[in-house]
């Protein structure tokens, strides 16, 4: 049993940590939502030369070869910044997918990704799936030395950022099968790929993607056909890991805005945090956020155990207990800031607006609920 | 004990619903249905179309031009009238200027402010809370000094809402800074917004809306005759008028409203092939906040009933406003959960012009996160839920 990180994961907290505090305050942050992409690509390259786009990269294909602790610190620390650039999408969970389904496009992708030269992003929810990573309509057909893929994917992170996507297709089975399942890397400007950009309500960007008759060569299919399954998965297993410890690094932001609010405002003579109803719901948002620090690191630990139901298990728990908890405290960050809590200016309601997100990203707190019924009924 | 409607009150609820069909502009109708944002001209042009009714004022005594209704027909026409989709009022001349200058305003002002506040000619705001008064009113700043026949006003107001279309405001104002106490002080005074001085300046709140406002004053010269009652007096004034704040705070109609939405929503969103409304978790979930509006309708009931032989709400309006607004933030949170993923996408101009084509998902979809957000702010306003536990445990509970 040790809860201590090594030096080295020390190190990589605190570089990131600076570069949150140094070069992506609020103002800078505020620069870039409003600017056209939404996303900066200097700052990408910034993370890159910080090495961040290779940390989940394996060291034969140009990267770090760090592991889900990495992760979740660097996670923590750019949820406190609340970095809008694709770094989840496109440094943890296509690298993740990438090196489970190993081949040529793997091998092409990988130190592109590393290098932080080409964004690869997955697109696999639709609508209605609800997080269920099962369901997947969008079909590819084979036809000669091709695939044909047709249907849509809805919400993808960062999608519109995208130099490459790699895109989940039904190649046989039926709906809710796991086998059958495989994926296949589509250039956004291919013939018949529209990809609809939009910002999001948290200042994030996703698109929705048309897929109406693509036409890839037979050698965009990452892995055996049919058997990717296990592999998004996985992918988005180490997606929920990572987007938890956003979530806590938000979560310990928000409470420490909260705290310095309720010690400087004042009203009837005294600071508002003198007050015991909002001293015992500051304790309650501290309690919640330790629970979700617990779990963030259980999420960690477990995203790569070999037994699948174990991971599930863990997984699904800790997206619960992160998901009550980032509502608990980002509702009540807003409610204890007041009108203030309400202002676009101050940066708690952007902190709360991304937990708000976060509950609704990789399937929501009811639906990890019933996953962990499932999971371990066996 | 009886919950039942007269036949009487069973006719009125026809006519009222008779009317709505027939008068409610259909555009302002769907707006609110789907919870878009209203234009100032769609809260006036309704007001209009009430004025020409007789049904401007529901909370109004007949003598100003009121319906006279009581608390029944009060429950009524909120009902329907929220139920098909008819604006909210917006309050700040109606429910609460109106009351004080009833109340405490001469005859003079009682005809020259009442009429025009009924036909909807006059839009008023708030100018109560500052930067440092918000829960402590009292420890208000904005001062008023006595120049012969008017007072030269210097200060700053916040949380103004929909100002930015206001013609006129009601401020509470320090006239006396020496007084014992905070509140003994404050006078009651009402503003002419195009007195030059005044600045209103946005506050964007988190989902792009432009609904509040800083106000500035400087120098702004106040007739007298403009002051509601005494000098240094309008502490009373103000706390009548918060009372009246609380009229119908419970928001019944509305969420009634809202609980239909979200139960159509979850019908037509899917889970596992199946109807998310036929989802055990999620018909428990709606079901938990339509049974805590059903409490709610009744003990609104009853504090309405009780209130009609008083003047204005007691403390007891304060579990209205917590429970109301509670029920409120519940349903704008479960309306995007039902969505999911598609609850994200945000473009605040297409909900400004009510046309949501180009949002990505159901259009049904396209508010639903904003709302929630917006939503916020109610147990916020109009006196936090915090400060709303006080007084019942203060003014009832005796503690």
């Amino acid at each position: 049993m040790d809860f201590n990180f090594t030096e080295e994961q020390q190190l990589l907290a605190d570089t990131v940590q600076r570069f949150v505090r140094e070069q992506y305050s609020f103002e800078e942050r505020r620069a870039i939502l409003t600017s056209s992409e939404g996303w900066s690509r200097d700052i990408w390259r910034e993370l890159a030369g910080l090495g961040l786009t290779a940390l989940n990269i394996p060291e034969e294909h140009g990267g770090l070869n760090a592991g889900p602790v990495e992760t979740m610190l660097v996670m923590n620390a750019l949820g406190q910044g609340l970095l809008l650039e694709p770094f989840l999408s496109a440094a943890v969970i296509a690298p993740a997918l990438l090196t489970r389904l190993p081949g040529a496009v793997a091998t092409q992708l990988l130190p592109a990704t590393a290098a932080g030269e080409r964004i690869v992003v997955l697109a696999h929810q639709e609508p209605n799936t609800r997080g269920e990573l099962n369901i997947v309509t969008v079909r590819a057909e084979r036809s000669g030395d091709s695939y044909v893929l047709e249907g849509q994917k809805c919400v993808v992170a960062h999608g519109g950022a995208a130099d490459e996507l790699l895109i989940t297709a039904r190649t046989s089975g039926k709906l809710g099968d796991t086998d059958g399942i495989s994926v296949f890397r589509v250039e956004p400007g291919t013939d018949g790929v529209t990809v609809k950009s939009y910002g999001t309500i948290d200042g994030q960007r996703a698109a929705d993607i048309k897929l109406a008759k693509v036409k890839v060569p037979a050698s965009s299919l990452l892995g055996a056909e049919g058997k990717a399954y296990p592999a998004v998965e996985a992918a988005h297993q180490i997606g929920i890991s990572a987007i938890c410890a956003e979530a806590v690094g938000i979560m310990k932001a928000v409470n420490a805005a909260t705290l310095d609010y309720t010690k400087s405002r004042k009203q009837f003579g005294q600071p508002i945090g003198k007050f015991q109803v909002l001293q015992h719901r500051m304790a309650d948002m501290f309690i919640q956020t330790e629970q979700a620090t617990s779990m963030s690191y259980l999420a960690a630990i477990k995203c790569l155990d070999p037994d699948p139901l174990e991971r599930r298990r863990a997984l699904s728990a800790a997206k619960v207990v992160v998901g009550q908890a980032g509502r608990f405290v980002g509702q009540q960050a807003v409610q204890l800031h007041g009108g203030m809590g309400m202002t676009d200016e101050l940066s708690v309601s952007h902190y709360f607006k991304r937990l708000t997100s976060i509950d609704l990203t990789f399937g929501d707190t009811d639906f990890h609920t019933q996953q962990f019924v499932a999971a371990s009924a066996g | 004990m009886d919950l039942t409607f007269t036949p009487d009150e069973q006719a009125f609820r026809d006519e009222v619903r008779e009317f709505l069909a027939t008068q409610l502009p259909a555009d302002i109708a769907r707006k609110v249905k789907s919870g878009l944002a209203l234009h100032a001209d769609d809260y006036t042009r309704w007001q209009k179309i009430l004025h020409k009714r007789g049904w401007a004022a529901p909370n109004w005594p007949k003598q100003f031009g009121g319906t006279g209704w009581g608390p029944v027909e009060l429950h009524i026409y909120d009902e329907e009238a929220a139920g098909a989709g008819a604006p909210r009022t917006i309050p700040f001349g109606l429910k609460m200027v109106a009351p004080v200058i009833m109340a405490f305003g001469n005859p003079a002002q009682q005809q020259r402010f009442l009429p025009r506040i009924l036909s909807g000619e006059d839009w008023w705001c708030q100018g109560y809370s500052e930067p440092g008064a918000g829960s402590d009113l009292a420890s208000l700043k904005t001062r008023a000094e006595r120049h012969g026949d008017h007072y030269i006003v210097n200060g700053q107001k916040t949380w103004n809402t929909l100002g930015q279309y206001a013609n006129w405001i009601f401020c509470l104002v320090r006239t006396d800074p020496n007084a014992p106490k905070q509140q003994q002080g404050i006078s009651f005074l009402l503003i002419d917004m195009k007195t030059p001085g005044i600045t209103v300046r946005p506050i964007i709140t988190m989902d792009g809306a432009h609904e509040v406002n800083e106000v500035w004053l400087e120098n702004v010269k106040v007739p007298v005759e403009n002051r509601i009652g005494e000098e240094n007096k309008g502490w009373t004034y103000a706390k009548f008028l918060l009372g009246h704040e609380r009229t119908n705070i419970a928001g019944v109609g509305a969420s009634k409203r809202e609980l239909g939405r979200l139960k159509a929503i979850a019908r037509q969103e899917m889970k596992n092939g199946r109807p998310l409304s036929e989802d055990p978790i999620f018909a428990a979930r709606i079901a938990q906040v339509e049974i805590d509006l059903m409490a709610l309708e009744i003990t609104n009931l009853r504090a309405l009933s009780a209130e009609s032989e008083k003047r204005a709400p007691g403390p007891e309006a304060s579990i209205l406003k917590i429970k109301g607004t509670e029920i409120q933030q519940a349903l704008s949170e479960l309306m995007m959960y039902a969505v999911g993923p598609y609850a994200l996408p945000f473009e605040r101009a297409s909900l400004e012009e009510g046309d949501l084509r180009s949002v990505a998902g159901p259009e049904y979809a396209a508010p639903l996160a904003a709302t929630y957000c917006n939503f916020r702010k109610v147990t916020i306003y109009g006196g936090s839920n915090e400060i709303q536990r006080n007084i019942i445990s203060q003014m009832i509970l005796g503690l």
